[in-house]
């Protein structure tokens, strides 16, 4: 049988532990087998991505215990694509990492590969509370990441980010807890099945308890009112470790798709389309005040960081829209904003260690050694957050407002829409000529080095799939609708899942796994 | 396949000057200049099928799920538009490399612009409306960035960024409107949404779309009232304004009216929106014309004004009209770049653009002193030159305009008036500059301009003289193909002429011409009672304000709603989930009629009241930490009592264990926290807080209450029938853990690892690494109680025995790695207790890391083992083993898993306390340092300090 | 019984919601410590209460508890105790850091 799906789980942690016990006194091979492991776990996440392309939902019985007893990994095309962002995106980060920020504090890449271990696992797994554990694995290893590096900033941002997200673990227990006390299942596709049934008080209670896991899910996205956690977590951090925390948001967003389309979507009974009447006010307030951050925004950090909230509003918005299309819209935008987002990050790095002083502020000061590579880079990467032609923004916002026509909140999704993308293009126009237009002829002050090569690479190759996205967009758009289409429809994932579950499987050949 | 080549021609070219500018501006001059003519020479290739009536398409699908290509096509319209950009285009190429300051290397210029020709040509060459929109908002960006070109002027800053917001935010109305219209004709294709006029307006969206492409189209070529970008936008260099503000940019928009009228035109609305805004345009940018003493000011309002009237023509919507607006669009762009290039000349010679500065330049530069003149007639519409003929035509058909409500003189009026207007500031655009006595200084040395620089302007001017002698030969077919494009229709016989006769319009020119001429003799007082009547017009003033007051008002609020207090953010976080947990029951009310199964008994009482008084003093005694912790540890001491009593051994076992673990953890911090909390809050605060304590308890207990008194059917039967003979477990809380969830563990443990890597990370970061702990300094001096020596040097290998035992029985009965790697880590804490941080830490491995590792190692292969025998990632097998004083236990394949489990929680867990530890030397170090010598304070003060700096730019590793 | 059950969450809940709300790190931490408690209770509880059984096989014996919540709450209980460890430590070393133990990492301003 095939097992590839549980390697974006398995390699990650065995990375681990290899660089725990054969590397923790030399950075260098720390970075080779970091380097090494995230590259093979792009090319597995692409194998995946194969497997998955044309909707076939491939299911994975840990421990050969089948759901809903066991834990399973699904593999759908979803999930394919979360793992395959997440390891773009972490490779990304890991070549800039290498050039010097790792170093900054002990166990970089140790605490790196197991954040990848539970990114994967998060997006693979099917089964409730093995989410939450996989949400505990990625957050502990986060706040091990922002924290790297140390300084007064950072430990004052973790304080904030590591007690706001234990809060909001305690009531995911308490979320799936509820849930389970009326349905008695954890396994989502069981659950989706379930959940459908229940009805008069134990709807109520389930109701409550899945709306509690919004709240879980909303921290994890930065939806506001629970978004404040991410400006200063975000803005504190690392650049390489900011850039993959561009995925961490979409760890919240992915939940909410999973649990509020395929659990409680269309299908659940009194329990249907619980979120959706909580979601569209809820993100288009976030587009908006994420947008009037970045307008606000004092220096490039906090602008690219208040970006991401607003980003988060429009995926929400259309995930809450709840279309084919909306859904579809949302899965590319989120493509798009997690690549060109990261690339911001690190670009603002770049930016901020050749302008002395000043760093990422936005004030008159020099100029920067290299104003046409980091402007032409800056151009490119505000020109498709602020959603201009002819960049992935563009085509994310666009495919967005196409799929509102039909709806009846046309005019709230038009206008929010439209008004926050000019916005915040007025946002990224100011910071761009205030940082490289607006600059104090060349003072005595030191030359600041040349940026080094591998770091340009990594944005360079941050921007270069988003641009693809835009070329190919054609291909995308049909994997997203396909994907879109599958998470509205979900009884093949249902029925993928729970096939064997009837036919419990054997003891005798069960307990004779192995001699 | 041509069609695309000549758009993508520049937009791909683009980089090119830039990379080869290093090698001389001259290289990126012809590479520019190159590019430009070669696409130029592709659309002529074109043109003569497309005077013959033909429509060359190429289209290739983008998106196919929406229906959006990456289509062009080539009509009459387009074909002239793009002969005006790339024609204008390669003059501006060469006007430009003779402009510029040689300092400049041009190589960033001649790639924003080429940029901006190839989104110009993009725009009219669209098929699809989308990418129409995709190439429009490509020549906001690049205007943006030619605009701003010389970014030392603090006006060129403002100037782009103005023309970028109002002109992008006109690209996002039109993005609006393009699909609306797509939707509403089920195409982006334009060919065919023209070809579907009926549905289009039958639709109750069209005022909507029509709405929004207004937008874009006004905002783009500054129709009142959103005309003041324009202004500014001249502090761009010459040759970008002889660009951008005659020939193209501005022409974008009324290139969409006319793209669009086959669509909308006839219509009311069309006529009252688009007529009313070019008739207001015309007389408002034609009066202002009149104040302005900077030439390219002047000429600026001027354009806005003459493209009022080609608005005017297009919303009057008659194929006449149609014609006439395209004439006159020719006509402009002739006149009008010639214009900026000689006021450009004027700038470069004689060093300054103020009229006020200027006059009697002829003596100095006379070629370009009728060159100038002639241009400026042709603006003022003198006949024979080419802006009489189109003006004309605009008098003949301002005359047919009978608009429902108002006098039939009106229109006409206002025409007559602005062209009279007109007359004015174009005589004073020539006068003032060149002609009446020279002065005896100018900024500059006045001569004639170099060749390259002069040689455009001639090209125009002659087109000028040109057009206007002979109109049909040289401007009726291009006209009469675009026309066509504009009606959507066949047009009506018409013959472009320079004389018609003796009739109205004719004398309109004349009256026109003698007012304007007037006028310009009277402007002294005219200008004196402007003045007095009315305020400067101040536009940008008002921008800047709105502006500004938005940036404070976003300022306001984020700062307002991220105030940076956790407590603010938890308050929100509870209250959430309050609301959103106690919605449906709001919702739907409660209707669970309960049913109680087991009655009270005393113990439970006891250890109930007992739980909730130590809860809530906890709580009430939090200011005195210590005390608080005794409470804390007593609530754990229930919570493990009501395990047990609740029928949960494994749980009783491990909640002890933790319990014990975790208090002396917190004991060993606050050792290094303050003692106690300060009385800080307020009493509003507290009572906030309380309340939303008090409702999240009773929300919690309500639900809890409800769960447990409805039935629950759930899948745990199948775990009770098939722990022993599928997993080979009777303890089935242990089976779950290591086998059937035994993915949760394996994720369980890897976080109390990655939570030991995290706490060594932060404390190494304190910069302890150093400190070993065999440093003199750390020999505990306090004496430790016999006793307690004794005891713990007895418990560890007692510990470590039954921790074994634990370890091999818990399959079966309850116990099981987890809490065996816990009894042993209870054991060697006491250990720290009796012993001391120092002596302990200097008898315990010094890294603990290597056994976290190989605990998660274990765990790990004995998962992937299964893959050895193809079943999935760890699958378990069991069988029987008979080991001496255990007894006959049943090892599966689990208990590997679970020994993995043992060493990574050991491994956590000390690898946790010893940094711990580490901690606490620091602080004995530290207060040791202090007693004795100051310079060691110094020394780890800045140890300190290093390990706590700020933000890490600049120093590289 | 289910009631005394049900309070006792209930006050866990209140007096660890109070906790977090505190202005320094350690009330905090005692309050997460609080909430645990009540969360592992919560989840238990979802599978009813039973008294006198044990989740453990044996002959005769027909009547168990529901295993799959004590198993979470196992998982719970070890993460939680991951999260605990390293909240304390970091509030540590935000005392070092900044000086202070206040959650923001300033000293309040007086008056507030």
């Amino acid at each position: 049988m095939s097992h590839w799906i549980a390697v974006p789980i398995v390699l990650p942690a065995f990375a681990g532990v290899a660089i725990l016990l054969g590397a923790r006194t030399s950075l260098r091979l720390q970075r080779a087998i970091g380097l090494a492991a995230t590259a093979a776990l792009v090319l597995v996440a692409v194998v995946l991505l194969r497997q998955a392309y044309d909707g076939t939902v491939t299911v994975y019985a840990l421990g050969a215990w089948s759901a809903p007893f066991g834990i399973v990994l699904v593999l759908d095309r979803l999930s394919a694509m979360m793992v395959l962002m997440t390891a773009l995106v972490a490779i990304c980060s890991q070549i800039y990492a290498v050039t010097g920020p790792d170093a900054r504090g002990a166990n970089y890449h140790a605490l790196f590969q197991f954040q990848l271990m539970g990114l994967c696992g998060a997006f693979l797994t099917g089964d409730l509370f093995n989410l939450f554990v996989f949400f505990e694995v990625l957050l502990i290893a986060s706040y091990g990441l922002l924290l790297h590096g140390g300084g007064r900033d950072r430990v004052r941002a973790g304080i904030h980010y590591v007690v706001f997200n234990l809060v909001g673990s305690a009531l995911f227990l308490i979320g799936v807890g509820t849930i389970y006390g009326v349905v008695g299942t954890l396994n989502m596709a069981d659950l989706a099945v379930k959940a459908a049934q229940v009805s008069g008080p134990e709807a109520t209670l389930l109701s409550s308890g899945a709306l509690i896991l919004l709240v879980v899910f909303a921290i994890k996205a930065a939806l506001l009112p629970l978004g404040f956690w991410l400006p200063l977590t975000y803005g504190s951090a690392t650049a390489p470790v900011a850039a993959l925390f561009a995925i961490m948001t979409k760890v919240g967003i992915y939940a909410t798709i999973r649990v509020y389309v395929l659990v409680f979507g269309a299908g659940a009974g009194q329990a249907a389309n619980l979120a959706m009447p909580w979601l569209l006010p809820l993100a288009l307030l976030t587009l908006i005040l994420g947008t009037l951050g970045a307008v606000a925004g004092r220096n490039l950090r906090s602008l690219a960081a208040y970006l991401v909230i607003a980003s988060v509003g429009t995926m929400l918005t259309a995930v809450a829209l709840g279309t084919v299309a909306s859904l579809s819209a949302a899965l590319y935008y989120m493509g798009h904003s997690t690549f060109v987002l990261a690339g911001i990050f690190l670009l603002v790095d770049l930016i901020a260690r050749q302008r002395g002083e000043a760093t990422d502020q936005l004030r008159r000061a020099g100029a920067v050694r290299q104003p046409a590579l980091l402007g032409g880079l800056f151009l490119a990467a505000v020109v498709a957050i602020a959603g201009l032609p002819p960049t992935s923004g563009f085509v994310g916002k666009l495919l967005l407002l196409r799929s509102a026509l039909e709806l009846p909140s046309v005019i709230w999704i038009f206008g929010v829409v439209l008004a926050t993308g000019f916005l915040s293009l007025v946002a990224v126009s100011r910071a761009g000529s205030m940082v490289f237009w607006n600059v104090e002829l060349p003072t005595a002050a030191p030359d600041p080095a040349r940026a080094k090569p591998l770091r340009v690479v990594a944005i360079v190759l941050l921007l270069a799939l988003a641009t693809a996205m835009a070329v190919f967009a054609g291909p995308v758009v049909e994997f997203t609708d396909g994907a879109a289409y599958s998470l509205l429809h979900p009884d093949d994932y249902i029925e993928a899942v729970l096939a064997e579950s009837n036919a419990i499987p054997a003891s005798v050949e069960h307990g004779g796994g192995a001699p | 396949m041509t069609l695309a080549l000549i758009v993508m021609m520049p937009l791909l070219g683009a980089a090119l000057p830039a990379l080869v500018a290093s090698r001389g501006r001259d290289r990126a001059a012809w590479v520019a200049g190159a590019l430009t003519v070669t696409a130029l020479a592709l659309l002529g290739q074109q043109a003569s099928s497309v005077l013959a009536g033909n429509t060359p398409r190429a289209s290739w699908a983008w998106v196919p799920s929406i229906g959006w290509n990456v289509s062009f096509m080539l009509d009459g319209l387009g074909l002239l538009f793009a002969g005006l950009i790339l024609g204008i285009g390669a003059l501006i190429v060469l006007y430009a490399r003779n402009y510029l300051p040689n300092s400049d290397n041009l190589g960033r210029f001649y790639t924003y612009l080429l940029l901006f020709m190839g989104a110009m040509v993009g725009v009219v060459l669209s098929d699809s409306i989308l990418l129409l929109v995709v190439f429009w908002e490509l020549t906001s960006i690049s205007s943006f960035l030619l605009i701003g070109y010389t970014t030392e002027s603090r006006e060129g800053r403002e100037g782009a960024r103005m023309a970028l917001a109002v002109t992008g935010a006109g690209g996002l109305a039109l993005l609006a409107g393009a699909l609306v219209l797509g939707h509403i004709a089920g195409t982006y294709e334009l060919s065919e949404i023209l070809a579907s006029r009926d549905v289009v307006q039958a639709s109750p969206w069209c005022g909507a779309a029509l709405v929004l492409i207004l937008l874009g189209a006004f905002t783009k070529s500054a129709q009142f009232p959103f005309h003041f970008w324009l202004p500014h936008a001249m502090a761009a260099p010459t040759p970008v304004s002889a660009y951008l503000h005659s020939a193209t940019m501005v022409k974008a928009g009324v290139f969409l009216l006319a793209r669009m009228s086959p669509v909308f035109a006839g219509t009311d609305e069309w006529f009252w929106l688009v007529g009313g805004a070019g008739l207001a345009t015309i007389t408002l940018a034609a009066y202002w014309a009149l104040f302005k003493h900077d030439l390219k000011g002047l000429l600026a309002y001027s354009t806005i004004s003459h493209l009022g009237l080609i608005t005017l023509f297009f919303g009057i919507g008659t194929p006449l009209a149609a014609i006439g607006g395209i004439f006159h669009i020719l006509n402009h762009c002739a006149f009008k770049a010639a214009l900026f290039m000689t006021a450009g000349i004027v700038d470069h010679e004689a060093g300054t653009r103020d009229i006020r500065k200027l006059g009697g330049l002829r003596h100095a530069m006379p070629v370009t002193a009728i060159l100038a003149t002639v241009a400026a007639a042709a603006m003022a519409g003198v006949p024979p030159l080419n802006g009489f003929l189109s003006k004309e035509m605009l008098f003949e058909e301002a005359l047919l305009v009978q608009p429902a409500g108002l006098p039939p003189w009106l229109v006409p009026a206002i025409v007559v008036f602005a062209a009279l207007l007109s007359v004015t500031y174009s005589i004073r655009f020539a006068r003032d500059t060149f002609y009446g006595p020279a002065r005896e200084s100018y900024p500059g040395h006045p001569h004639e301009p170099p060749r390259g620089l002069r040689l455009p302007v001639e090209v125009l001017v002659v087109l000028c003289v040109a057009i206007g002698l002979a109109p049909a030969m040289l401007a009726q077919p291009i006209v009469a193909a675009a026309a066509t494009a504009v009606t959507g229709a066949p047009l009506p016989e018409f013959h472009l002429a320079l004389w018609h006769g003796i009739n109205t319009p004719l004398l309109m020119s004349v009256l026109a011409l003698l007012g304007g001429a007037g006028l310009y003799a009277v402007r002294g007082r005219l200008v004196a009672a402007h003045r007095a009547a009315l305020p400067a017009v101040a536009a940008k003033e008002i921008y800047e304000a709105v502006l500004a007051r938005f940036f404070a008002f976003s300022a306001f609020v984020t700062r307002g709603l991220q105030n940076g207090s956790l407590q603010r953010y938890l308050a929100l976080l509870i209250g959430s989930a309050l609301v959103l947990g106690a919605w449906p029951f709001l919702q739907r009310g409660w209707s669970g009629a309960g049913s109680l199964s087991s009655a009270v008994d005393i113990p439970t009482t006891v250890a109930w009241l007992l739980l909730v008084v130590t809860a809530i003093g906890t709580a009430v005694f939090h200011r005195r930490r210590l005390v608080a912790l005794a409470l804390l540890s007593t609530v754990g001491l229930v919570v493990t009592l009501a395990f047990v009593h609740f029928s949960a051994p494994d749980l009783a076992l491990t909640q002890i264990s933790v319990e014990v673990v975790t208090i002396v953890l917190i004991l060993m911090a606050l050792h290094l926290l303050p003692k106690t909390t300060p009385r800080e809050t307020s009493a509003a605060r507290r009572g906030r807080d309380l309340l939303l304590a008090g409702l999240a308890g009773i929300g919690v207990t309500g639900i809890t209450w409800a769960v447990l008194t409805r039935p629950l059917e759930t899948i745990a039967d199948y775990y009770l029938a098939t722990s022993v003979p599928g997993a080979g477990g009777s303890n089935v809380v242990n089976v779950i853990l290591v086998d059937f969830r035994g993915f949760d563990t394996y994720g369980e443990i890897t976080v109390l690892a990655i939570a030991g890597l995290g706490i060594y990370a932060l404390v190494d970061g304190l910069g302890v690494g150093h400190l070993h702990p065999d440093r003199s300094e750390l020999q505990d001096e306090d004496q430790h109680p016999l006793i307690l020596t004794i005891i713990a040097r007895l418990i560890l290998p007692f510990a470590l025995v039954v921790s074994v035992f634990l370890f091999l029985r818990g399959h079966n009965a309850p116990g099981g790695g987890f809490i065996a790697a816990l009894v042993t880590s209870v054991a060697l804490i006491v250990q720290y207790v009796a012993f001391g941080v120092g002596w302990t830490h200097r008898r315990l491995p010094r890294d603990f890391h290597p056994l976290i590792a190989i605990g998660l190692l274990i765990a790990g292969l004995s998962g992937i083992g299964s893959w050895w025998f193809g079943v999935p990632f760890l699958t378990s097998a069991h069988g029987h083993f008979h080991i001496p004083l255990v007894g006959d236990v049943e090892l599966a394949t689990a208990s590997l898993f679970d020994l993995g489990v043992y060493f990574a929680v050991i491994g956590a867990v000390m690898l946790t306390l010893s940094n711990l530890a580490k901690l606490s030397m620091r602080e004995t170090l530290l207060a040791k340092a202090r007693e004795h010598a100051a310079q060691t304070t110094q020394e780890i003060d800045a140890a300190r300090d290093a390990a706590a700096d700020s933000f890490d730019y600049g120093e590289e590793v | 019984m289910e009631l005394l059950f049900a309070t006792a969450i209930g006050v866990l809940v209140a007096a660890g919601v109070y906790l977090l709300l505190r202005a320094r790190t350690f009330p905090v931490v005692l309050g997460l410590a609080l909430l645990s408690y009540a969360v592992n209770f919560f989840i238990f509880a979802m599978g009813r209460l039973r008294v006198g059984l044990a989740p453990i096989i044996r002959e005769g014996v027909t009547e168990y508890p529901d295993p799959i919540p004590q198993a979470l709450v196992l998982t719970a209980i070890v993460i939680g105790f991951a999260m605990t460890a390293f909240v304390l430590i970091l509030a540590l070393r935000a005392n070092f850091d900044l000086g202070n133990d206040h959650v923001d990492g300033r000293e309040p301003e007086v008056g507030e």
